[in-house]
């Protein structure tokens, strides 16, 4: 029996449809409301964590003043500030977010392959965001081991949330792969097996890419930490020893010996590497198309820009132990590691130079996404150069475990992804809501982030310099680090307030607007990728009517010569294209 | 264009490969269940992986020594003590139980619904079978060897820690195959994919002779290393 493709029995797919208040919006099998509830969690959470954040910064900034949280809870805040923004908000809006409302509209699918899964992935993630808020209200709180859970520290009892606030993390992450991989299989599938006609790979939108990408880099990758948190689990609760050395804990050996603490930082790093490029690739993605459609022209370099993020993609799995240079392994594995990473900066930098060249002679329409987008390009090669900075040894000894490295990775996978996550917001709110955002406040919100980024983050590389050790609850007096810093520390405090205080402006623009915001164009950017082209906006239920679009060229058919529109859309034949008259002949 | 190529079949070879990638509508000529199958397979090999790899790193960092194999997997039989007896019957099932799944695919695809399902259902019992001694083995390491996660008294603690952890997790999944296969077979009795076609059966085939093969290295890995 001959095989027949999804999109070629299209009639004969079932969709299910919702009959009930209920099944639509909460027990929903449709992407799009799935796409929805996972990011509303997403930032939900991630607004926790922006809380958590601004305690910190409160605490290092005025440390005589403020007399909020003692050492434990700073320590724990920087360790639920971390997993929470890197895993549960970033991977989850991105993935979970962008991943579910952009594939199946941008592929032109009505859903994903296996909708039913794809609701439990959501359902599974809640509950592992559960699990991990809960352990603010047990006994000893959340653990405060920083966010890479280091072994011994953990299960020392000088460590807040040894006993039972790391075991909930542990569990939280254990869940929340189990839901990734949910998600994330149906994503790798769809994208393989249920493109529309015509779709060929080299037609899928960038934005797709990143996401496939970095989808395949979650399934490889989170394993690596489903492993390490079961045998943490077994270290805290049965006593195992896999992570634990023979220790003496204030004055008594306590009850380990013969566990390697080096074997869970190569764990957490095969995942923790991956990790950093699972929340970049999206978001290399999301800001090509919106450059590119507010720029009106073709993305530069379509090609190199997919197989940067393959390349990429590959070479993050052999990078892990950059992170590792000061934990006592093998010198000689530095080297290997040191090359590795330089060599995944040039893929890297390739893109930057297509984003640039992008722009270059653009018809550049400065809109609040292309604002976030441009402002992206900025923090990420700030950010970027510091990372070769840091990809060598023997610069890395001296910076590792200071301010520098925090400047380093908050401007490279925190602020980067972060400012395209909200151009993508502006960008698709219209296809989402079917209404106009408020552009002034989008762009003083803009600005407000933007610059306030910088207000924080250029002076802790100079906070690094001096030597300011990263995850201390107060820098106290000390020989080598001049009174002056605390004052940098100040100005800090004060930005990130400001800026922390600024996302409010983005949270009332969007609410907002969902009542009160224009109608919105069905395609207002004039964008040419297939998602703006459903027949409904926003896309209801089974996203293209009657019949699946058809797909005759690229994403990126801007300010074409001849054309009479300065875009085609992607299911726009070569016939039904308007030419002008005098360029009507030569095509 | 694309119609006409699969009418015409696939090309063979490094060409067909270029075709599958760049071909509209799908990937691979497969159905989306089975592609989705092989991919959590590659990520669940992933996990097995990084397991052994923490096995055999505890087994180096380890200060004392590490226990003789074949004197703890050794059982008693006729009043003599055989070594890894019980692990080759163990092993030996559950290849069995494979070529029994691999007949139960082929009869799907022949459409005969009561061999496929007997089939799959011997192919499930053999794998609680293979389960249930493995709750035998557990028993007799735990009760009468006194090995326990923390600790045993052969040597290195880190042997008891990693055996249960492995073959635990290992014996879950055997479980979940188990439970898995039962159901496809109880739809392929009531004749639910007489529309949808039989290459369900192949999916859950695919899943269990993963399981097994993994067995296969988790048995060279722990009981022969």
């Amino acid at each position: 029996m001959a095989y027949v493709p999804l999109a070629d029995q299209d009639h004969e797919q079932e969709l299910h449809h919702p009959h009930s208040w209920v099944e639509k919006y909460v027990w929903s099998q449709d992407h799009k409301v799935i796409a929805i509830q996972y990011g509303g969690t997403a930032v939900l959470v991630g607004l926790v964590a922006l809380v958590l954040s601004l305690l910190m910064r409160m605490q290092l900034g005025f440390p005589e003043t403020f007399d909020l949280i003692d050492p434990n809870a700073y320590y724990q805040s920087v360790t639920m500030h971390g997993m929470i923004m890197v895993v549960y908000m970033l991977t989850a809006l991105l993935l979970g977010g962008f991943g579910n409302y952009m594939i199946p509209l941008m592929i032109g699918a009505r859903d994903m392959v296996f909708p039913f899964l794809n609701m439990l992935s959501f359902w599974f993630y809640l509950l592992s965001v559960l699990i991990l808020l809960a352990s603010f209200f047990v006994g000893g709180g959340p653990t405060g081991a920083g966010w890479t859970l280091y072994p011994p520290q953990t299960s020392m009892a000088g460590t807040p949330g040894h006993d039972m606030g790391i075991v909930l993390m542990l569990v939280s992450l254990a869940v929340f792969i189990v839901a990734f991989t949910m998600g994330g299989l149906n994503y790798v599938t769809t994208i393989l097996q249920y493109r529309t006609r015509g779709m060929t790979l080299m037609r899928l939108p960038l934005t797709v890419w990143g996401i496939f990408v970095a989808t395949v880099l979650g399934l490889f990758a989170f394993p690596a930490l489903l492993v390490s948190a079961i045998m943490m689990m077994f270290d805290t609760l049965l006593g195992t020893s896999f992570f634990m050395p023979a220790i003496i804990e204030s004055g008594t050996p306590m009850d380990y010996e013969g566990g390697s603490p080096i074997l869970f930082q190569h764990l957490f790093w095969f995942f923790g590497h991956p990790e950093v490029y699972i929340v970049a690739l999206p978001a290399f993605g999301l800001v090509s198309d919106v450059l590119s459609t507010h720029a009106r022209k073709n993305i530069f370099g379509y090609r190199m820009m997919v197989w940067a993020i393959i390349a990429i993609g590959g070479l993050s799995f052999i990078v892990w132990a950059h992170h590792m240079y000061v934990s006592g392994m093998n010198p000689y594995f530095g080297f290997f590691f040191a090359t590795t990473t330089l060599i995944i900066a040039v893929p890297t930098a390739l893109k930057v130079y297509n984003w640039v060249l992008t722009l270059w002679e653009g018809d550049i329409r400065l809109n609040a996404p292309m604002y976030f987008a441009i402002g992206f390009i900025f923090t990420f090669i700030h950010g970027g150069l510091t990372g070769l900075f840091l990809g060598n040894v023997v610069i890395d000894l001296p910076l590792s475990d200071t301010y520098f490295v925090v400047a380093h990775f908050h401007m490279v996978m925190g602020v980067s992804p972060v400012l395209v996550i909200f151009a993508a917001i502006y960008h698709w709110f219209p296809k989402v809501s079917g209404r106009m955002y408020h552009e002034g406040l989008a762009k003083a919100h803009f600005w407000i982030t933007f610059l306030g980024t910088y207000a924080i983050y250029l002076p802790m590389h100079y906070l690094g310099f001096l030597g300011v050790p990263r995850r201390y609850y107060a820098i106290g007096e000390t020989d080598f680090i001049p009174a002056s810093a605390q004052t940098l520390n100040e100005s800090i405090t004060i930005a990130a307030l400001i800026v922390g205080a600024a996302q409010l402006i983005f949270i009332f623009n969007i609410l907002w607007s969902l009542r009160n915001g224009a109608k919105a164009d069905p395609n207002p950017w004039g964008s040419a990728s297939l998602e703006w082209q459903t027949p409904d906006t926003p896309p209801v239920h089974g996203n293209w009517g009657d019949k699946l679009p058809t797909v005759y060229r690229w994403a990126y058919d801007y300010s074409v010569p001849g054309a009479k529109s300065d875009f085609i859309p992607q299911n726009m034949a070569e016939e039904d294209v308007e030419m002008e008259d005098s360029a009507a002949k030569g095509a | 264009m694309s119609e006409t190529a699969a009418i015409q079949g696939n090309p063979e070879g490094v060409e067909g490969l270029v075709e599958d990638w760049a071909s509209d509508k799908q990937t691979y000529n497969v159905p989306w269940g089975k592609a989705m199958m092989w991919i959590f397979l590659v990520s669940d090999t992933f996990i097995f992986t990084c397991f052994l790899t923490g096995y055999l790193n505890v087994r180096l960092t380890t200060t004392e020594p590490w226990p003789l194999q074949t004197e703890i997997f050794a059982l008693t039989l006729f009043g003599q003590s055989i070594p890894l007896v019980l692990i080759a019957i163990m092993t030996f099932i559950l290849i069995t139980s494979s070529g029994s799944m691999a007949l139960a695919v082929n009869f799907g695809y022949r459409r005969d619904k009561q061999k496929t399902f007997w089939l799959m259902v011997i192919t499930a019992v053999l794998g609680a079978s293979f389960v249930g001694m493995q709750a035998f083995e557990w028993t007799k390491l735990i009760v009468d060897e006194g090995i326990r996660p923390w600790g045993n008294p052969y040597g290195a603690a880190q042997f008891g820690s990693v055996f249960f952890m492995v073959t635990g997790f290992h014996g879950l999944h055997v479980t979940g195959g188990v439970i898995y296969l039962l159901i496809v077979a109880n739809k392929v009795r009531k004749g639910h994919y007489d529309k949808k076609g039989y290459e369900i059966v192949e999916i859950a085939g695919l899943y269990w002779h993963f399981v097994d093969l993994v067995w296969v290295f988790i048995f060279a890995f722990f009981y022969l290393l």
